[in-house]
């Protein structure tokens, strides 16, 4: 820490609504209206009446009773609720084995290649382009767990399968997970290209000249040089697939068996799958309960990675 | 800086009094007539939207004081609450059987049971089919407009590709177990499949619990006891494993919904499977279905006297929004144009006649919400109109109405359904899954959500 003599604040004038007017914080706040009127309406009003939900026994229709902390004892009590947070982790880690390095590594190889590089950034976002549900729609088709399915077309030339793919407790998950990562994939190797875009090319000669090969090149220059970024990537995607939603429901709706349940599916199952008006008041509570494990999990994270992204 | 403050407060709280605001019951024109928005189905064809239209303007012309809007509507379990506390749901709607009972109990639909005593058919309503509309005390909160009973659908085509005759179809589970190993030998298609997912999966379950004489739960007044671990629903799943581990005869997909299922069937990728006696109208319009594949029986009973088969069906409803006068305008409407085509021969005739036009079926087999006698006559008005093969529906329409139709469990019916989901999900797909092991667990976790209900 260098010795660094900061001069002292000037002393805080005092702040009239007219010199607060007359510095232009009018013109401020109506500029900011529009704004705040969106974000009000559409964002914090729905957060702020979800919360006072959480604590509410509600039909939307009929008369709404204070319950306390009933719903987030219900919700704590339900056997599901372990079943469903033991699946999203285990989609979170099979997403961080798979679904974390492999952006980094078609990045890398893209930004090494040196003729076409633009089409095979093009290639690498194009399933980012697919509408989600499309590809979910197109994804079953390959898993059709039937001989003449595309996947187990494919694994028939080779003598192998038919494989049960989303039809099997085991399998079901890591399908799930498969398909994830060829959908989210591309978006990341894009911010990685980006990145790596900014290595300045002197570091790699110079390495070059010092003897290193491709992966020690790799390994001293391109990941230092990512970190900050890879960091950011990372918990955004802890935070993604903490969030897991839209490949459980549209795939296997949580099953077989409950084996691809995930805590969102199970927040969405609380709020509308029993039809009727559903138990919204749980529904809240666990999404409640979900965004505060996820904002301490970053706040922790940021804490202690903060050291490591200063490059 | 505290008036700065109180400006940044009130920008952030001025939102949430907004959303605040709520809908006022019984909208009233200029002129004084209450509007009554109404359900019509959604993605008609431009003809049938015309003859919906003329209707609306035949009822305005009887009614003068009534101001009927349509509204493009399909009811769905997911949106409904949240649409209703919005304020889009129409004042009349229809909704399937399984959710009449606990809409009533929670107060999400208006009681009519006043205007609908008043009805001259209310008295001669079919008793079994009647009930799905009743409160607790008996009270008619909403009007049966068409029922059915489960059957079994199966492809005349795969059939006679195995080598059975599609004029005889099973007539007991047994028989039901060797076609579906034989369609699959013969075929490679899946002989037999079932429902598992979005509830559905505890629909069918229930039902074949039914036909083997079961029951899954026990009401007696106030008191409700789930009934999942018993003989009966130990033979169903022991008939299913037979099937799926044994003989390998229920294909390879353990994760269809109504939607999917429907789907397969009509594309010829399965020999039998269970569901509505009234599919064919769906099968045919939204999945292209070959009408010369098309078969359909009675579902296989045991020989048990309690052994029955669940009832389902549509019923009208009135949206809780609406006061007295938007509730008497839409028990007419309800009368007008839902119950004319089963009780009036004017009304029926054009209803076929439109259908028949825009090349819908027509003749679909259907239980009556009436009386058998009036039942009969409406075949009779709208019987050069059929366009469905009845013949094909034989083996289902000459049994339909001797078999004793039991209506679905009331308490908690959809939760006790999703329940049963995770049993056949698990029975399908887990060759070591102990049938005495998840009754007992499905049992005990049903009973806990009755009880909770």
């Amino acid at each position: 820490m260098a010795a660094v003599v900061v001069p002292p604040p000037p002393a805080p004038r005092r702040r009239t609504p007219s010199t607060w007017v007359r510095r232009g914080g009018l013109t401020t706040l109506l500029f900011l209206l529009p704004l705040l009127l969106v974000f009000g309406v559409f964002s914090w009003a729905p957060i702020a009446q979800s919360v006072v939900m959480s604590f509410q026994q509600t039909n939307l229709v009929g008369p709404v009773r204070f319950v306390g902390l009933d719903n987030f004892a219900q919700v704590l009590g339900d056997p599901l609720l372990w079943t469903a947070v033991g699946n999203t982790l285990w989609f979170a880690v099979l997403a961080l084995v798979f679904g974390y390095p492999i952006p980094l590594v078609a990045a890398v190889l893209i930004s090494e290649v040196r003729a076409r590089r633009g089409l095979f950034s093009a290639l690498a976002y194009l399933p980012v382009v697919v509408p989600p549900v499309v590809a979910v729609l197109l994804w079953k088709f390959f898993y059709d767990a039937s001989p003449s399915g595309v996947f187990n077309t494919v694994l028939g030339w080779a003598g192998l399968g038919p494989w049960q793919w989303l039809q099997n407790p085991g399998s079901a998950m890591p399908a799930l997970v498969l398909e994830a990562t060829w959908a989210a994939a591309g978006g990341t190797v894009i911010i990685y290209l980006a990145a790596l875009a900014g290595v300045p090319a002197e570091q790699y000669e110079a390495a070059e000249i010092d003897g290193a090969g491709i992966w020690r090149k790799i390994w001293h220059v391109t990941l230092p040089r990512l970190r900050g970024v890879l960091l950011v990537t990372f918990i955004l995607q802890i935070i993604g697939t903490a969030q897991v939603f839209l490949e459980p429901f549209l795939f296997t709706g949580g099953g077989p068996a409950n084996s691809t349940m995930t805590v969102l599916l199970l927040i969405y199952d609380y709020a509308f799958a029993s039809s009727l008006g559903g138990d919204y008041g749980a529904a809240t509570a666990l999404s409640i309960m979900l965004a505060a494990v996820l904002a301490v999990l970053s706040a922790l994270y940021l804490r202690v990675t903060k050291s490591w992204s200063a490059s | 800086m505290k008036s700065h403050r109180a400006r940044v407060a009130a920008a952030l709280v001025l939102p949430l009094a907004l959303t605040a605001c709520g809908a006022t019951p019984d909208e009233v024109t200029a002129d004084g007539k209450v509007v009554l928005t109404v359900a019509m189905d959604a993605g008609l064809e431009a003809k049938a939207v015309e003859a919906f239209n003329a209707r609306v303007a035949q009822f305005e012309q009887a009614n003068p004081d009534i101001d009927v809007k349509p509204q493009e509507y399909t009811w769905t379990a997911a949106t409904f609450t949240a649409q209703l506390a919005g304020g889009t749901v129409p004042d009349v709607l229809t909704v399937p059987f399984t959710d009449g009972r606990g809409l009533i109990e929670r107060g999400q639909i208006a009681d009519i049971s006043g205007q609908v005593a008043a009805l001259p058919y209310a008295s001669s309503l079919n008793p079994a089919v009647a009930k799905a509309g009743q409160a607790a005390d008996g009270k008619q909160w909403a009007v049966p407009i068409a029922a059915y009973g489960q059957a079994l659908h199966y492809n005349r085509t795969l059939f006679t590709q195995a080598g059975l005759d599609p004029d005889k179809p099973p007539a007991t589970w047994a028989a039901i177990r060797s076609a579906a190993r034989q369609i699959t030998e013969r075929t490679g298609q899946a002989g037999y499949a079932q429902m598992t997912q979005g509830n559905t999966g505890g629909w069918i379950l229930t039902t074949l619990d039914y036909a083997f004489g079961g029951r899954t739960e026990k009401v007696d007044g106030e008191k409700a006891e789930a009934t999942i671990d018993t003989p009966e629903m130990t033979e169903v799943l022991s008939a299913l494993r037979a099937m799926r581990w044994d003989d390998n005869s229920m294909g390879a997909n353990f994760l269809y919904d109504w939607a999917g299922i429907n789907q397969d069937f009509a594309a010829g990728r399965i020999g039998m499977y269970v569901s509505g006696g009234g599919n064919y109208g769906n099968l045919l319009t939204q999945n292209g279905l070959k009408p010369a594949d098309y078969g359909v029986a009675a579902l296989p009973l045991a020989d048990k006297p309690e052994a029955g088969v669940l009832g389902g069906g549509t019923l009208a409803v009135v949206s809780p929004n609406a006061g007295d006068r938007g509730k008497n305008a839409a028990v007419k409407w309800i009368d007008f144009y839902y119950m004319g085509k089963l009780t009036a021969q004017d009304a029926a005739v054009a209803d076929a006649k439109t259908l028949a036009e825009t090349k819908q079926p027509v003749g679909v087999p259907a239980l009556p919400v009436v009386d058998r006698a009036t039942y009969d006559k409406q075949q009779e008005w709208v019987r050069q109109y059929v366009n469905v093969p009845l013949g094909q529906m034989k083996p289902y329409t000459d049994a339909m109405f001797d078999q004793p139709l039991v209506t679905e469990p009331t308490k908690s019916t959809q939760e006790v359904y999703k329940i049963l989901d995770t049993t056949v999900q698990k029975l399908l797909t887990d060759r070591g899954a102990d049938i005495a092991a998840l009754l007992k667990a499905a049992d005990a976790e049903a009973q806990h959500t009755i009880g909770r209900g």
